[in-house]
């Protein structure tokens, strides 16, 4: 599919062996006895949890399995009924959400959220952190802010570039499509020159070639050296670009490592990937007849 | 028919206290839900407080006439913290639901007979504006006695000073909202409305841009309700609910999210309603209309209705909107 050359994985992350809950060598995010419940729905309950710096790790399972719910209790969007969690050694714990994405920690929805009615640029523009003009007394006068401003801009230009959607720039965000969204939402997360980038989803409905760049996206943002931590169902995909894979079954961790291991376990195949990953899907329902041996 | 009386009379609703008032009080709910997108059906008690903070202030406090009316200013600010804090971190629909309630609650106030003394209850307050000892708003007026203007547009001095008064305040709220809303801060305002989870995931704090839009539209409905007072007696009868559904009706005449649209909302609101009042009373004396004058002048608030209906169904970006908002309209 990809006739880049091969991206360089970051491999010895894990101290010891490669169970649930192994300690990492450099960690990010360590997560603690975090546990959350819905009524009698136990949706998280994880026991321990760290997240290598520096790498992409992919967090998978099933559906319901509680990857969206970490990912909200993790950055402030919900609370958790108990447990303890930090991000580079700071706690986290009932920190408000707008205060973990200051930290550096920013992160994405399932449900693009793009902001309809403010043009493409408005969008990125908002992303930027630490805009003097934000605040109400200076807003008033252009002085304070009108120079980072600009700045700001062409900023954003160059990102906007990069996603392609340069030519978009005064339009509405409501004007463009799904997979466009997606990308501008990405781009509008790394305005905020984040530490640690929490994609939730980032392919779901996009097209295969805009898969394809926004996979060379992600794996750009580990040069820049930033942490990426994304929620995913396409394997192809995590077996590419993630470094570290997380597997979660109902609320709790099943297994984690790197992605050619991990993806052979029982465990992860019975939970989640199903004996036929490899089969095509024709020949699961037995609809079409499938030639083998040819042009794989 | 009179058409010249009923001419004269709809061109006179251009520029009156009250219109201006209604600008003032618009140019609030443009704040509110335009650009932040919080639902406030309370502006009336919002207006409220800020024309009864400057009576009081000036009756019972004996206080000047610009330091009652910033206690009346105040009193928004107070209104609108009380009325924030618990809810804005609820869905917007509770915001709705609360304010609708406090402003009845506020209104409720100022009528009960149990602070008769300080609220006058049913039949409001009067004398502030001029007072006996000279600190009075209409003490201070620099116009000298006598009628100016022409036509329709015919003032004596002291309605000719709330106007000059009203103006200016109405410039200067024009011009902060103006500036406000093309700053970073105005960006960070519209993307909540859109969005406010996004905007928290961008490390806003969300929770104090949405008091602070409360308090800035409040203060400017505090401001109508005060240039309202400064023209006349007050009473309580006049904030009740149907003034806050006057005051959306200008609001989304002009277009919700524009600066100058709740300004022109206000004036056209007022040039129809002066307009109506004057029509449907002569068309039912000269038999066109099969209704006594009574009912035909109480008409003129079915078709108010009927016109806000339409407008929200077919311009519901009002007329200064911009076009390409329809298009995206959730």
């Amino acid at each position: 599919m990809s006739n880049n050359e091969k991206p360089q994985k970051t491999t010895d992350l894990h101290i010891g062996d490669a169970v649930p809950g192994c300690k990492k060598k450099d960690p990010m995010l360590v997560i603690d006895h975090v546990k959350k419940t819905f009524g009698g729905l136990t949706a998280v309950d994880v026991e321990h949890l760290e997240i290598p710096s520096g790498v992409i790790t992919a967090l998978i399972g099933p559906n319901g399995a509680g990857k969206t719910t970490l990912f909200n209790l993790l950055t402030g969007f919900d609370t958790p009924d108990t447990g303890a969690w930090s991000f580079m050694g700071t706690s986290l714990s009932g920190v408000p959400s707008f205060k973990v994405a200051q930290m550096g920690q920013v992160r994405t929805f399932q449900l693009t959220k793009a902001l309809s009615l403010l043009t493409v640029i408005e969008n990125m523009k908002l992303g930027a952190k630490g805009q003097s003009g934000e605040s109400i007394f200076r807003a008033l006068f252009p002085g304070f802010w009108k120079k980072q401003d600009e700045d700001i801009e062409v900023k954003a230009m160059e990102l906007l570039k990069r996603f392609k959607l340069d030519t978009k720039k005064d339009d509405f965000a409501a004007s463009l499509s799904g997979g466009q969204r997606k990308l501008l939402e990405m781009a509008r997360a790394l305005m905020t020159d984040p530490t640690l980038v929490m994609l939730d989803e980032p392919m779901a409905g996009v097209n295969p070639a805009l898969t394809q760049s926004l996979l060379d996206h992600v794996i750009s943002l580990k040069g820049e050296g930033m942490t990426v931590l994304f929620v995913e169902h396409d394997m192809h995909m995590v077996r590419h670009i993630a470094d570290w894979v997380v597997v979660m079954a109902e609320g709790k961790v099943v297994a984690e490592g790197p992605p050619e291991t991990v993806m052979k376990e029982q465990a992860v195949i019975d939970a989640y990937l199903g004996a036929h990953q490899e089969t095509d899907l024709g020949e699961v329902t037995g609809r079409i007849n499938i030639i083998k041996g040819e042009d794989k | 028919m009179d058409w010249g009386s009923i001419l004269n009379n709809t061109l006179a609703g251009f520029l009156t206290p009250t219109t201006i008032a209604f600008a003032l009080a618009a140019l609030g709910l443009a704040m509110h839900f335009g650009f932040a997108g919080l639902l406030n059906f309370g502006i009336a008690g919002f207006m409220a407080i800020g024309g009864y903070g400057y009576a009081i202030s000036v009756l019972t406090f004996g206080l000047p006439w610009w330091a009652g009316m910033l206690v009346g200013v105040l009193g928004s600010v107070v209104f609108a913290l009380i009325l924030g804090i618990p809810t804005l971190r609820l869905r917007g629909d509770y915001l709705a639901i609360a304010t609708i309630a406090a402003a009845e609650i506020a209104r409720l106030l100022f009528l009960t007979t149990a602070f008769t003394d300080v609220t006058g209850s049913a039949d409001g307050l009067f004398g502030f504006n001029s007072r006996p000892d000279g600190s009075g708003f209409q003490n201070s007026n620099p116009i000298p006695q006598g009628t100016y203007g022409f036509g329709p547009f015919t003032y004596n001095e002291q309605t000719l000073w709330v106007l000059v008064f009203g103006l200016i305040v109405l410039t200067v709220a024009v011009w902060f909202l103006w500036a406000l809303m093309r700053s970073p801060w105005g960006r960070v305002i519209k993307g909540i409305r859109e969005d406010e989870e996004a905007v928290r995931s961008l490390g806003k704090n969300v929770f104090a841009y949405k008091l602070q839009a409360l308090v800035i539209g409040g203060v400017f409905g505090a401001l109508g309700g005060i240039i309202y007072t400064a023209a006349q007696n007050i009473s309580p009868g006049v904030y009740v609910t149907s003034l806050t559904f006057f005051i959306w009706t200008s609001l989304l005449l002009g277009g919700a999210a524009t600066i100058f649209g709740p300004v022109i909302g206000a004036v056209i609101f007022w040039v129809i309603q002066a307009f109506l009042s004057n029509l449907l009373p002569a068309l039912s004396t000269s038999g066109i209309l099969p209704v006594s004058t009574t009912q035909a002048s109480t008409l003129r608030f079915v078709l108010v209705g009927i016109g806000l209906m339409l407008l929200v169904i077919y311009r519901p970006q009002g007329i200064f909107g911009d076009k390409r908002e329809l298009t995206f309209v959730k």
